[in-house]
């Protein structure tokens, strides 16, 4: 590996730009690089492992046992990659992806690193970003004190802190047990554990039970689930949810079989699984669409995770949520294609090779599709009450939205957006955008898949004026038309 | 899409500003009409631009529809029961040096003896009181005090809805594919279906050019993909809408705080594919010019760049009027990104036209004849 620290260490153009150094990304990256490709992983963390395995050469967090043995697991994705000969580029943000003008089948990708921002060149590219939690707006949401489950697991693993006070978590997600254990082991004052999983959901999901049977899932999450519910209070079938509090949160009411009961807490973690991040392929023009299991808008990929634009492929959770290990074997396997594509692997040896890898992940995903029947969010916090902000960029709220989509005959998000600005900030609609398409989708009786998604821009990423200032320029007419 | 009705006495094609402004206004006079748009209503131009309503260094040719489209801006909510999002805090061209000034001067005295007095030279020192933030080397300018902003795609939208209130039926997501002769009226081959009217308005904008083809009346249009960006918000630091003389900017900031930055800098356009592509190297330009011109914007985050597909034709100006060759037919498209404010008065214009054959408003220079001359 090959460390960069500034931005004019890049070389003008790589084979492979790999982006996001979570396992899909470091196992790509790795592979490529093994495979004699020319390799640069940008990444916007200071150091490797993505969002499951974050700071895992880095972290604070000494003991073991706190963050799991599956955690740990990661070391070994980072060992592999630092052996490679791949350039490396930690606190690099990529905010645009897109093909090259001179050069059609080049793409053009603008980074920023230590705030100086560069155009560079590269004939594959594989998007490894991830996911993002799926936004969860209950009323009081945007009150200090609220915040992601996500949120609070990047500040344990990055710095080794865990909320003080008392804590309450609520969502539903086999992510919530991890991080309701990581964060009890770690000294949380966990006062309650929230289940908001719908009851009805066990009747769909059972059909998908005998794979589960047969999953590696299944052993760690019982586990994982008899040990949260032993050592925490753990309330099951939560129908409502509210922050309250003045200027801060002060506790949650939960409502529960027709009942209603109030929690005094300081913290309140959010969570309600997670969904692809699909910010920068949308930006780059690949298709998505929704998967209605899931419940999310995915890219739509072949077998090699290859885009609908040729060169660009997604692997790891932002290619449909398959979990950290799935994620790394995708990484791999899109790697093998990238290097068919530039002509250093024949057809196939691609396929000799990626065989193995292909027959364990799909061994990985075995019993995926029961965790996504299970736990696929409740209509009432999809689609939330009207006085939820849903947009906190903007401020907008659940009940302007459906009353624009009625009274305006509103059909889709970016129509939405002339009217009411949401989507419109700095998040990009990565905190809103999901709802916005549920509640259009509820009024109009529509799918989310009919009612359609925003248009993406770049940058993707928030890049600063003087940045783009700086950029090489070409003599382009900057005379305006005289009149 | 319902087929509904066959027939109308105007049938628009194109739900952008200028169709659905025209649809509304022959609506008002009594006639039936059917508009026809491949998208959604504001989905390209109209939707998508700078907002600006800028009456400011248009070319003389557009002055009496940018007038005419003016009154009307001003009172926007009494037509569409809805503001539009307009603000009037005036735009501003800034001087750079004194060879700009000269050439603002210049402009000035040319409009003073035509007869328009909206344009007037402003010194530096009023200059600096109307835009404080600007760079302290700037000589001048020209303002145009009634010039502002409207949020595009909402204008757009209370047109259409407007239009819809008063019985015009609108087909979003119906293609156009022919327009051919049948007796006495045009037959509108759409994929949804023929519709027939003894008049057509093209107000497809970068795609209007295919229409005229079709009838035997090219048009040398490009399709062009101004790009603009926005920033998060910053204090507010500026009222009017600035463009420059010498280089290309337009600059606005909005009542939240955000600074759209603009100008018509140029990425790549794919009409087919409702697509268009930035180019980095040209915002760059763009942005350096705003670095120069504004030290306070140095440290702005820059959230979204975009760029919407519009039709420019060769000699900047819009195709506007009656066919050259048909009875029946009109033209209101090619507005060469600078057609959003010409939106109200234009649709009023040709609806006037359509219903009584004529308009007081000089439209002189904007017709289709321009191109069949050339040949």
């Amino acid at each position: 590996m090959i460390p960069l620290t500034d931005i004019g260490q890049l070389a003008e153009r790589y084979d492979l730009v790999v982006v996001g150094a979570g396992p899909a990304g470091l196992s790509a990256a790795a592979r490529a690089a093994e495979l004699g490709l020319t390799v640069l992983l940008a990444d916007e963390n200071p150091a490797p492992g993505g969002q499951i395995y974050r700071a895992v050469t880095t972290t604070p967090v000494k003991d073991r046992a706190i963050l799991g043995e599956d955690y740990w697991r990661g070391a070994d994705i980072v060992a592999r990659f630092e052996r490679s000969k791949a350039a490396y580029a930690p606190r690099c943000t990529v905010w645009a992806l897109g093909p090259d003008e001179a050069e059609p089948e080049i793409f053009e990708i603008g980074l920023s690193l230590d705030g100086k921002a560069r155009m560079i060149a590269a004939s594959q590219v594989i998007l490894a970003t991830g996911a993002q939690e799926r936004p969860f707006p209950i009323p009081g949401w945007t009150l200090p004190g609220v915040m992601t489950a996500g949120a609070a697991q990047i500040a344990l693993k990055g710095a080794g802190i865990v909320p003080s006070g008392p804590t309450v978590i609520a969502g539903c997600g086999p992510l919530l047990y991890l991080l309701a254990s990581q964060l009890a082991a770690a000294g949380a004052d966990i006062v309650a554990v929230l289940d908001t999983t719908p009851k009805r959901n066990w009747s769909k999901a059972l059909a998908a039970f005998p794979d589960f049977l047969r999953s590696p899932y299944l052993a760690k999450g019982l586990k994982l689930m008899a040990q949260t519910r032993r050592k925490l209070r753990f309330v099951s079938g939560v129908t409502g949810l509210a922050a309250k509090g003045e200027g801060m949160l002060a506790s949650v009411t939960v409502e529960r079989g027709g009942a209603s009961e109030t929690i005094t807490c300081d913290t309140l973690l959010l969570h309600q699984g997670v969904i692809p991040g699909i910010n920068l392929s949308s930006a780059a023009g690949c298709d998505h669409l929704f998967d209605a299991e899931q419940h999310c808008w995915v890219p739509r990929l072949d077998s090699w995770f290859a885009s609908s634009v040729p060169g660009i492929a997604i692997a790891g959770d932002g290619a449909g949520i398959g979990g950290a290990e799935s994620a790394a074997l995708r990484g791999e396997i899109a790697a093998f294609d990238a290097a068919r594509r530039l002509g250093r692997l024949s057809k196939p040896d691609r396929d000799q090779q990626a065989a193995p890898i292909r027959a364990e992940l799909e061994r990985r995903l075995r019993g995926r599709r029961f965790l996504d029947l299970l736990y696929k969010p409740a209509l009432q916090f999809l689609a939330p009450k009207d006085e939820t902000i849903v947009c906190r960029c903007e401020e907008v709220t659940a009940g302007q939205i459906r009353d624009t989509a009625l009274r305006l005959g509103v059909t889709g998000p970016n129509q939405m957006k002339a009217f009411l600005r949401c989507g419109m900030g700095p998040c990009q609609g990565r905190l809103c955008g999901p709802t916005v398409v549920e509640l259009i989708s509820e009024v109009r009786g529509t799918s989310p898949a009919e009612t359609g998604y925003y248009r993406l821009r770049p940058p993707v990423k928030p890049v600063t004026l003087t940045e783009l200032a700086a950029l090489p320029q070409t003599d382009a007419s900057v005379k305006a038309v005289v009149r | 899409m319902s087929t509904g009705r066959a027939s109308a006495d105007v049938i628009v094609i194109g739900g952008g500003i200028h169709g659905c402004s025209t649809a509304l206004h022959c609506a008002l006079r009594g006639l039936s009409v059917i508009l026809i748009e491949k998208d959604h209503a504001g989905r390209h131009a109209s939707g998508v631009n700078a907002g600006g309503v800028r009456q400011l260094a248009r070319h003389v040719a557009e002055i009496p529809l940018s007038n005419a489209s003016m009154a009307i801006w001003h009172n926007i909510a009494e037509l569409v029961d809805d503001d539009c999002g307009f603000t009037s805090d005036g735009q501003v061209m800034v001087a750079e040096n004194e060879a700009d000034l000269a050439n603002c001067r210049a402009r000035v005295d040319d409009l003073n003896l035509r007869g328009f007095h909206h344009e007037e030279l402003i010194d530096a020192k009023e200059l600096r009181e109307i835009v404080p933030a600007v760079s302290d080397d700037c000589p001048g300018g020209v303002i145009s005090r009634r010039d502002g902003a409207a949020i595009p795609l909402r204008a757009t939208q209370a047109f259409k809805l407007k239009a819809q209130s008063l019985g015009v039926d609108v087909r979003e997501g119906v293609r156009v594919t022919k327009v051919e002769r049948d007796g006495a009226n045009w037959r509108i081959v759409t994929d949804a279906g023929d519709i027939l009217s003894p008049r057509i308005v093209n107000a497809a904008g970068a795609w209007g050019d295919r229409i005229a083809a079709d009838l035997d009346e090219p048009v040398p249009l490009e399709a062009v993909a101004p790009m603009l960006s926005i920033t998060a918000p910053l204090p507010a630091f500026i009222k009017p809408v600035v463009i420059l003389r010498g280089r290309k900017l337009s600059f606005k900031q909005f009542g939240n705080g955000t600074v759209l930055i603009g100008g018509g800098y140029l990425g790549r356009a794919i009409r087919d594919e409702n697509r268009t592509i930035l180019d980095w190297a040209k915002l760059g330009s763009n942005m350096k010019t705003v670095w120069d011109l504004f030290p306070i914007m140095r440290g702005a985050s820059i959230v979204r760049s975009w760029a919407g597909i519009e039709g420019r034709i060769a000699d900047d100006l819009p195709v506007f009027g009656r066919s050259a060759k048909h009875e029946g037919v009109y033209y209101q498209f090619g507005f060469s990104l600078h057609g959003f404010q010409l939106g109200p008065g234009a649709g009023a214009v040709m609806a006037e036209i359509i219903a009584t054959g004529r308009s007081n408003v000089p439209i002189d220079g904007l017709g289709i004849e321009r191109f069949a001359q050339a040949h």
